[in-house]
Parts: structure tokens; sequence; C-alpha cells
């Protein structure tokens, strides 16, 4: 412990921490915007600089360490006009169009103008004349609105170790984009979103598709029906300016209905689904038949990065479509003759944590009879934006239930949402299946929680199967060279794009004024909500769900027979551009 | 494919395995940058996806260093390079009138390459060699106390 002085009183401190560490916690919140906790220091923006005395310049406070008797001002009135004079010449550059911009109101570079106490404008700066790229089926970059804080930069390659954009050119024409200038949709983005999660401003934000969701909605001619997956309901509380951790299950389902959806089914239905095609794929596999281990293949980010990255590990990811692709396919054939409709009459919209499953729906796999199977992907973002603008008040609604026939979900499939919950869900239905006794540990705590790889073992009928779940794509890479030094170390793989799955997903609401986008305390609240439901549900095995179980009595047959190969699975094959992982030695 | 030139790729290729044995290869990055425009004359977009294969870099970082400096022609580049330079002594020497003349026997802007092939225009900020002023560089060779006559006259001795 050292003592150090902060606006003239003494606090005893922890060293080999950062000024900005140690007035975090004593309760000053120094004004920060390059930084990010979970990314490397940039000291780009120079927000968070604080008077030191005995130095020379003020100094950035995210990147100099305390030491024994330092003296720090972090709100003497001259270093709060330094500060106000850097962000005053930030928003110089910046286009002033608050009152039109998507990120208005939760904006972090308006919320410090305000705190900064910027009441008018100095100087009118140059500003910047780019195009948008609207290339990306998911994530849409506006290098106008780029502060070049460097976090997207930051997260897509030292977290998803993705490596998607860099700085290029230099001076006031810096500019953040893909290699060569590319099109994003041409570039290695896995359009996880991560970008957009940790992007101050509206440089990045998703393909906003609400616009035209409410046109769709008001056309009679079409059967309008709705999927939400289990994140969303863990989250919207956020975008409406509640605490983390309250679910909206029920409120969520009323509201689609006020929006106009004729049938709202639950993606947690299709979850249990799945995991009875992917519990009963690895069995398979288990006994002999394909290879090990098997890696799941839910996330749509983790399904880019494998065709870019990892195309030789192809035939270890299992066939299984995403629940929400799983969803959409029956929605457009079993529930479609249900009702004696049309499939092309129906509109199939997926509202998701994710700005990837917008990339997924595209993919041309995953057609059913030639039509798409899921026309609109909508983020919890774009669906809180939605609710609010149709003036329902989700807050206090009544909750109603989901619809029959592929609205009924298990507490496995709410697990989905949550990294380590595919591999939950898989193993209750799997040791079932496989040794006809019922599995009466089901919460696997060793693969619960945000630790970036996490192992663990279990034995069904004497055999020992051991397992292993990454969240984020950098973690994913470092599982995935060890399965390809060590083939033999895991049974079963589960992979998630996002941090802490897809409760992180890149389609999440934005961070409040008080928290940081990915926030872990945040995220294992979100998870609990998720762990919440499943603990009060009767029924918490994926194969004792009663809605799958006539699903296949009447229409699938059984898992992994023709009907299932037909529309419940699909293939990977490899991509260009190939992307880089860079190796240890080359950057930093 | 430009990356089909064996002899070129084949040199960048060994050039580049050296630089993986060094202590440091990661801060060999500018140097292959180096090699590869000497080889080519300009930093070919695929030349550099094989570089960040070869060298495990990914082509976004490749990209940020090979914008980043004016060195790197990130177009291909006419038989010569001719840097003009408007440096503060060449500029009170009449760079600019040499520039223009240039300019308009080529019919090519800065950053251009003329018709034939033959010129690459680049403005260069000093040579150090004001005592010349004002100076052009054509590929590696200074020429001095031009005159816009005598510059044309030295571009014309190139076209033979």
């Amino acid at each position: 412990m050292i003592t150090i002085h902060i606006n003239d009183k003494a606090y005893q401190v922890e060293n080999d921490q950062t000024i900005m560490q140690a007035a975090d916690k004593l309760g000053f919140h120094i004004p920060r915007l390059c930084y990010h906790p979970k990314l490397s220091i940039e000291g780009a923006c120079r927000v968070c600089i604080v008077e030191v005395v005995g130095m020379r310049n003020y100094v950035a406070s995210c990147a100099y360490p305390v030491s024994e008797g330092m003296k720090i001002y972090t709100n003497s009135e001259e270093i709060r006009r330094a500060r106000r004079d850097i962000v005053e010449l930030i928003l110089d550059n910046h286009p002033e169009d608050c009152h039109t911009c998507e990120r208005d109101g939760n904006c972090e570079l308006q919320r410090l103008a305000f705190a900064m106490g910027i009441r008018k404008r100095h100087f009118e700066g140059e500003k910047k004349h780019y195009e948008k790229d609207l290339s990306s089926t998911s994530v849409i970059r506006d290098p106008n609105k780029c502060i070049l804080c460097g976090r997207c930069v930051r997260i897509c390659s030292e977290i998803q170790k993705v490596n998607a954009l860099g700085y290029a050119h230099r001076g006031f024409k810096t500019v953040v984009m893909p290699a060569y200038n590319m099109p994003f949709k041409d570039s290695v983005c896995t359009t996880c979103g991560q970008c957009i999660n940790v992007c101050p401003t509206a440089a990045f934000v998703e393909k906003n598709f609400t616009q035209e969701l409410f046109g769709k909605l008001g056309d009679r001619s079409l059967i309008k029906v709705a999927q939400i997956a289990p994140s969303v309901r863990a989250a919207i509380g956020e975008a409406f300016a509640l605490e983390p951790g309250r679910q909206f299950e029920k409120e969520l389902v009323a509201a689609l209905r006020k929006l106009g959806f004729d049938h709202v089914f639950d993606t947690q239905f299709s979850a249990d689904l799945t995991i009875m095609e992917e519990a009963s794929e690895f069995l398979e596999r288990f006994q002999g038949r394909g290879k090990l281990p098997m890696i799941t293949s839910c996330s749509s980010a983790w399904m880019k990065c494998l065709e870019q990255f990892h195309p030789d590990l192809i035939e270890n990811v299992s066939t299984c479509k995403s629940p929400m692709s799983m969803a959409s396919a029956l929605i457009k054939s079993y529930f479609a003759d249900k009702i004696k409709a049309d499939p092309k009459k129906i509109l199939s919209v997926a509202f998701m944590c994710c700005t990837a499953k917008k990339y997924e729906a595209s993919r041309p796999e995953l057609m059913v009879e030639g039509i798409q199977s899921t026309d609109m992907v909508i983020t919890t973002r774009e669906l809180a934006w939605m609710i609010k603008s149709a003036g329902i008040d989700l807050l206090h609604i009544k909750g109603e239930e989901f619809d029959h026939p592929l609205g009924y979900s298990s507490g496995a499939g709410t697990i989905f949402g949550v990294t380590g919950g595919v591999m939950e869900a898989a193993i209750r239905t799997a040791y079932e299946l496989y040794t006809g006794e019922t599995l009466l540990d089901i919460e696997i705590q060793e693969i619960r929680g945000l630790k970036g790889v996490k192992e663990g073992k279990l034995v069904i009928d004497g055999k020992e199967i051991r397992i292993a779940v990454a969240h984020g794509l950098g973690n994913a890479n470092e599982i995935l060279n060890t399965v390809r030094k060590d083939p033999e170390r895991y049974h079963f793989v589960e992979i998630m794009g996002c941090p802490g799955g897809c409760i992180g997903g890149g389609g999440q609401p934005y961070a409040g004024s008080n928290s940081m986008p990915l926030d872990e305390e945040c995220l294992m609240k979100r998870a609990e909500a998720l762990y919440g439901l499943d603990r009060n549900k009767t029924i918490r095995r994926s194969h004792e769900n009663p809605d799958v179980q006539r699903l296949y009595k009447e229409f699938l047959g059984r898992p992994l027979g023709p009907m299932s190969h037909k529309l419940l699975h699909t293939h990977y094959k490899a991509k260009e551009p190939r992307g880089i992982i860079p190796s240890e030695l080359t950057v930093k | 494919m430009i990356v089909s030139d064996d002899r070129k790729i084949s040199e960048l290729k060994n050039f580049m395995r050296e630089a993986k044995s060094k202590e440091h290869p990661d801060s060999q990055l500018i140097s292959i940058l180096h090699k590869t425009q000497e080889l080519y004359g300009y930093l070919d977009q695929e030349v550099m996806s094989e570089i960040a294969k070869e060298m495990s870099i990914p082509t976004a970082h490749i990209w940020g260093v090979a914008t980043f400096y004016h060195y790197f022609n990130l177009k291909p580049t006419g038989k010569h390079v001719i840097s003009v330079c408007l440096g503060t002594a060449c500029y009170v020497k009449g760079a600019e009138e040499i520039l223009n003349s240039i300019r308009q026997e080529l019919k090519i802007d800065f950053g251009q390459t003329s018709e034939d092939k033959l010129f690459t225009l680049q403005e260069a900020r000093c040579l150090g060699a004001c005592g010349l002023a004002p100076v052009i560089m054509i590929d590696d060779k200074i020429y001095g106390s031009l005159t816009p006559k005598k510059a044309l006259e030295i571009i014309k001795s190139y076209r033979k």
C-alpha cells in the first residue's frame, strides 16, 4: 500500500495500478473516452488527463501509474478547462447532427460534452466527408462520426482476434477501415458487432431494418411470425433505463403482438430442437461415426470465422443449423402446413441479440425450397426502439404466453444464451439418450461463468467425456489451437462468438450512463436472468419438451432422420479472404 | 496474377524467411514493404496478402503501415519516377515553374502515371540538395540548377 493525495486528501491505495484505477475505487470518476477496461491502453483521446504535482504536463490517468506521495488533482479549474477544450476540439470535427443521429441519447461523446459543461461552440472545425460503408449485411461503418478512439480496432484485434479493422493513412486523414479499404462485406469481418458495442459514437451501427419492418407489419396480405432469442428478454430492460438482470419474456410476447405479429414463437423451442439433433449427432460421433471433438455451430459470427480462419476444422463442426434458422425453416414448412398457408406469404422475423444473425439469414445454404427462411433479423436495440416508437409501455404491459406449436421451451433452451449453456443443455439430454437414465445434477458449474476458456469432465456410462467452452472469438482460437495440437484432448467443444455468449451479443442495448459496454457485472446479471428462468421451469431437459416430442412424431420422424437433414442441418465451406491469425511475435 | 511472377515472389519470400529468423520479426514489416516496392515498384494488394500469410500479420495492419508512409506507392508506377522537390529552397528558386512545365509535358498530376507508362510524378518535400535548387530526382538520380527548359530536355533523354 502507498499513500497518494487526490484533490488534497490522502488515501491509502495499492501499488501497481494506474491513477484512473485507483481513483475509480475511491469514487472519483475521471472522464474518459478511448479507455476500456478490457482493452489495451491507447491514451489517444487525452480526455482523462489529471494534474500531477511536479510533472511538467498533464498526464493521461488511464496510462500513468500511481506512486508513493503522488499529489493528483482531478478537478481543478485548469484541468477542467483543459479537458473541456479537448472535448470541444473533438466536437469541432464531429458532424453536428445529434438530433438525427442513431446514438442520440446514448452517445458517450454527447454525454461527455454535457458533463464537461460545453454549452456553446467556439470554433467550426474541418469536417470529414467519407462515404458510409453500407455493404455489410450487419454492420454499417461511418467514418464521419469516428473520433479515432480505436476501441473498435482494439476489440477486433485483442478480444475477437479477427483483425478486420486497422488505422489507415495518418493525421487528420486517419480512417478506421478494413484492409485495402475494401467493402466491409468482402473483408474478414465476422459481423459479430462488438465494434458497435464499444463504439462511443455512431461510427459503427447495425444495419437497421425497423422502418422496413414497420412497413411490412402493415401489409395485410402477409402472415407475420416472430421468434425471440433468449438473450433479448434478458437485456431489453436496459434499453428502458432499468438495471440489468430483469427478464421480460412474457412482456415481449405481448409487445410483439401489439406491434402486429400474428404468431409469436420462441427461439428457445428450436434451441431444444437443436439439442435433440446436436446431442444425437454428438453421440453418433462419440461412438466412432464422425470426427471428434465435435464443435457447436449456433453462433453465426463463429460460422464465418470458421470458414475464413479455420477451414481445416470444418469437419469437426456440428452440421446443425442455429436455433434461429431451425425455427425459421419450420415456420415455412411445418407451421405453414399446419395453418394451410403459402410459405411465400409468411414474413418470418427473428428478434436477436446479434448482428451476425443478419448475416446468417442471408446465407444461401439456409434457404428452404428456394426461399429465404428468415426474412428479417432485428436486434434487441432495434426492437427496443420499435417498442418505444410504437408507444407500447413495455414496463407495465400485461405478460402473455408464446404461441404453439413452436413456443414452448425447456430450461435447457433458455440457457443457450449464456456461454456454456449449449454444452450444459446438450449434456442434460445426451446423458439420458446414452444411458437411458436421467441426469440429476443438471447445473454444470464448471462451465458456467465468464472465464475465457472453461474445461470440464463428466462420466457417462463409465466413459469419460472431456468438454471445453470458449466465448469470444479470441478465446476460441485458443481452444482450436489446442484441438489442432492434441485432437484427443476434448470430445465436445462449445464456441460462442461474443464475450459472455449471446447475452454479450453485438445487438444488445448500449451501456447506460454509469457503465461500460461489456461490463462483466452486467453480463453476469443477464446470465442470472436466464439461469433464473431455467430454475423456475418444471421441464429443464430438451427431450422432455412435449412440443418437441410432438414435432418429431408428427413431422420430423427422428433426430438426424431425412426430414431433419433437409430442414435442420447445413454445411460450411472455406471462404476467401482467408483470415490471418497473428502470431504472438508479430502483433502486440 | 502479380504473385505468379516466380522470380520476384521467390526473392520476396526468401527475404521474409530471413526476416523471420531475426530477433524481432515484428519490426521487419517496413523493410519487407521496402523490398516489395523495390521488386514491384509499388505495393500490390495481392502481394501484401502474401506477406500477411507468410509473416502472420493481419492485412488490416499491413495496410495501415502501407498507407501511413507517403514513400510507399499503392498503385503501379511508370518506368521512371520523377520527384519534384517543393522544399523551401527549391520553391523559392522556381520549383513551381518546373513542376508546371513537367505537368504540361506529361499531362499528369501528382500521383499519376503518364499514358505511355513511362513516368510517374511525385512531390518531394526536400531531397537534401538545396545547394543545387531547384532540383528534381528521377529514380535515384538528382538533377540540379534546373530551368523549365533544362528539365524538359532531361525528361526527353529518358524517352530514348
